[in-house]
């Protein structure tokens, strides 16, 4: 009995399972080129990918309530501008205040997304392409048809330069995002609430937990990530351009759906998320080096995509009528 | 203090267009079950909401031990010791078992989630009540059952010193039921009243020492269990004159149309069979999810059944799909027809013809003056009170939306016309011409199956009354022995899995 729930346990885990895709790719690859998997190109596979795995998470609890948002990347694009032209004409010139700014920014950006979506039912996919429109636009604004290139970032740049014991800095801040996000969404109340919410609202609702309030705050929080992917952004590339990261937000929400984040609420866990936006980091890096032209990377990207989300239907509608047989009339 | 734990005075609630509840009270001692009775849409769900603060009542007054308190939302009557386990498990499927007992009351320390005290608390709990499954197991792969102990589970994590069960047997087999009846002895011993929603005798007379029964929103009586008997209850139940005039008109039936033989469908119906001979109107009627929708749906091909045969004038046909089952004349007019039986923004005349549209297409064109005219003359049939082909659906009133579904379905050539509640939600004067198309239809040579929750609208326009009850064929009537109680007495479930109709 004992071993045969752990065994369903490994089995029955989308996450274990998104482990052993993650081992196979890695190995497949690195048998191709061995140096794939040295120290240094997983630093530099991980550095590059930071924005879209921090991303990942907000993302992750905006479609846990059953949303989606696609205009974090205009959002970042609004607070790494933002951030870019201060520190280009002096106004600031510290790091620290500069990522506040940014996440100041990205906070207000995803409350007002927010609020559209909570207090007056619009639906997601249509408030946030409003917003993804308007925040692209003020990116353009602030900027007034200039851009912050390295001269102009002093040493904003050197952030995603340096490191600490060894670890680069933005591996560092996504580390960090990772573990809070890991305890937040497990081990508090709040966490918890976003699950219920997702899962069924109107027993949330029943059950006296303020639906509205909890939507607010999941687009606030990916606000506030996509501030500060802004911020990481504009350090990582030592430049600030109004169409930074253009239509990445895709890539956002597929590695959620790769990661086993259900687009009608209620399922998916930080770590499926992580493996998700590794995954994809993984295809990413390796199809150039496999020998794949850079538009074929797309296809293959998407076939995995539906490969992902068909097994997904099946296995739902499996377990779905297994669970009916149990009806006795 | 006051005799009554719980006591509510006229309570009215209004939903938009309907009132729910119409000037009800209800008094609960302590320590005793009480069960609350009275047919599909008597108002004791809501009632039920009211006291657990989730709908708010217009007017009323509601005491607790003798305090006026007034409810502002869930967490309320959370906090002042009142549960409820609700008809439809109100679960997070996608959680554990632990979560969905302990969601919004969860053991915490430092902020912190407590999982390891979580589950070994609702372990107990659930030994308490002979569970057969670990708190970690997720929600949704449990059995109805088994969700519905953990709903039992999670009133009792509250502490609770009222609680009220809506209809939990329903999904319980004979020997669950047998648990539930144990645990509730239990809690009654430890002095927890109990508020007991079925449409079970059995469960009424094993538990129950006072009734109280709802009619059509309204109070009806307070009664000792002792002192009240079968039929009498069953008359307090359904007791209403039928004064409308049901134009049923006497058609001379014809051959046999449909035939369903042995139709089953795993966890929604089993085992259904009955016909429907031309000019007929047959009543499918039962209780709330009986099964009825599901049986029909399953004959269109909007389901596909496991097991059982259906036969259209003595052929046997395989549906795949509805628009298959349209092609060889059988339609379903369903019960919602917002979202299944209407475009609500199309025009009125293009919604007519939307079944029929390739066959008067031209070259793959639409041939829109013969489609308008059509649609005209159709409409004029069912006597719409639109002027206006073009008018959008959405513009018209309940009745009148029903009527053009009914276009719709004549627009081709039909043999079996399914109306799904076609009359929910209407107001009386398009109810009695819903009901004159109806018979309108019989004559013309259609069969129809009726299927309808009011009681008087099956009496009234059906030839033949096939009662469900639990996925099952509980009975058949014929016109002239069909009575309310009759059919009441075979909706609600016996103690015996089901009688079985021969």
């Amino acid at each position: 009995m004992e071993k045969k729930s752990i065994m369903k346990k490994i089995t029955g885990s989308r996450e274990a399972l998104l482990l052993v895709v993650l081992i196979l790719l890695c190995a497949a690859v690195s048998l191709r080129s061995p140096s794939f998997l040295s120290v240094q190109s997983i630093m530099e596979m991980l550095k590059n990918n930071a924005v879209t795995m921090i991303m990942s998470l907000g993302m992750l609890c905006v479609m846990l309530v059953g949303g989606i948002d696609i205009s974090i990347m205009s959002t970042l694009a609004f607070a790494g501008m933002s951030v870019g032209m201060l520190l280009k004409y002096g106004h600031v010139s510290s790091t620290l205040l500069c990522f506040l700014i940014a996440m100041g920014i990205g906070i207000i950006c995803g409350f007002l997304v927010g609020l559209v979506i909570s207090r007056a039912a619009v639906p997601p996919i249509i408030a946030t392409m409003g917003f993804m429109y308007i925040y692209r636009a003020l990116a353009y604004l602030v900027g007034n048809s200039e851009w912050a290139g390295a001269d102009a970032l002093g040493s904003f740049k050197d952030f995603a330069l340096g490191s600490i014991l060894g670890l680069n800095n933005v591996i560092w801040v996504t580390i960090i995002c990772y573990v809070i996000f890991f305890f937040f969404m497990k081990w508090t109340r709040t966490g918890r609430k976003i699950y219920a919410v997702g899962s069924n609202p109107s027993a949330a609702e029943v059950s006296g937990i303020n639906v509205k309030n909890i939507k607010l705050l999941v687009y606030s929080i990916m606000g506030f990530l996509g501030g500060l992917g802004g911020a990481l952004a504009v350090s990582i590339y030592a430049s600030a351009q109004p169409n930074m990261q253009y239509g990445k937000e895709m890539d956002v929400i597929a590695a959620c759906v790769i990661g086993g984040v259900s687009m009608s609420g209620g399922r998916g866990t930080v770590i499926g998320a992580l493996l998700g936006s590794l995954i994809l980091s993984v295809i990413a890096k390796a199809l150039p080096i496999i020998g794949f032209e850079s538009i074929y990377q797309n296809t293959i990207k998407g076939v995995i995509i539906l490969v992902v989300v068909v097994v997904n239907v099946v296995m739902q509608r499996a377990s779905d009528k297994n669970n009916l047989k149990g009806r006795e009339m | 203090m006051s005799e009554y734990i719980l006591e509510l005075k006229g309570i009215t609630k209004i939903f938009p267009g309907v009132k729910a509840l119409n000037n009800v009270q209800f008094q609960l001692k302590p320590g005793e079950v009480h069960a609350l009775m009275g047919e599909n849409g008597a108002g004791k769900s809501t009632f039920i909401k009211v006291i657990t603060g989730v709908h708010k009542a217009e007017e009323g007054e509601m005491f607790l031990n003798g305090q006026k308190v007034d409810f502002k939302g869930p967490r309320d009557a959370q906090a002042a010791g009142i549960a409820a386990v609700y008809q439809h498990p109100t679960s997070y499927p996608h959680l554990t078992v632990a979560e969905n007992i302990f969601m919004g009351h969860e053991i915490i320390k430092n902020h912190m989630i407590q999982w390891k005290a979580m589950n070994t608390e609702a372990n107990k709990l659930l030994k308490e009540l002979n569970a057969d499954f670990d708190a970690t197991a997720e929600m949704g792969a449990l059995s109805v059952a088994q969700q519905q102990m953990v709903e039992i589970a999670k009133a009792l994590s509250t502490n609770a010193k009222i609680i009220i069960l809506d209809e939990p047997t329903a999904a319980l087999t004979k020997s669950e039921s047998e648990e539930l009846y144990r645990i509730v002895d239990k809690l009654k011993a430890e002095g927890v009243s109990i508020i007991f929603i079925s449409h079970r005798f059995e469960d009424m007379y094993r538990l129950a020492s006072r009734i109280t029964v709802f009619r059509d929103s309204q109070y009806i009586g307070t009664y000792d269990v002792d002192g009240i008997t079968n039929a009498d209850l069953i008359k307090a139940m359904v007791g209403r004159e039928i004064s409308d005039l049901f134009p049923k008109p006497e058609v001379k039936l014809g051959k046999e149309m449909l035939r369903v033989e042995g139709l089953s469908r795993t966890g929604y119906f089993k085992d259904v069979s009955f016909s429907v001979r031309a000019g007929e109107i047959v009543g499918l009627t039962g209780l709330v999810g009986a099964g009825r929708t599901e049986v029909v749906e399953s004959i269109c091909g909007i389901t596909t059944p496991d097991s059982g045969k259906v036969y259209l004038e003595g052929q046997e046909m395989h549906i795949k799909q509805p628009s298959e089952a349209m092609e060889k004349g059988i339609i379903l007019l369903p019960e919602d027809r917002q979202k299944e039986g209407l475009i609500m923004s199309w025009g009125l005349g293009r919604n007519v013809t939307l079944p029929t549209i390739s066959k008067y297409a031209k070259n793959g064109f639409n041939d829109e003056k013969t489609e308008r005219e059509l649609s005209k003359n159709l409409l004029e049939e069912v006597d719409t009170k639109a002027v206006d082909i073009f008018q959008p659906a959405s513009s018209l009133s309940g009745g009148n939306q029903q009527k053009v579904v009914v276009a719709k379905a004549l627009s081709q050539e039909m043999k079996v016309v399914i109306m799904d509640e076609p009359t929910k939600g209407v107001d009386v004067g398009a109810k009695a011409e819903i009901y004159a198309i109806m018979g309108d239809l019989a004559q013309k040579g259609y069969a129809i199956i009726l299927i309808s929750s009011e009681m008087p609208e099956i009496l009234g326009m059906s030839d033949r009354i096939i009662v469900m009850c639990n996925g099952r064929k509980t009975g058949e009537l014929s016109r002239e022995e069909a009575t309310q109680e009759k059919i009441l007495e075979l909706a609600m479930e016996k103690g015996q899995s089901g009688k079985g109709a021969k």
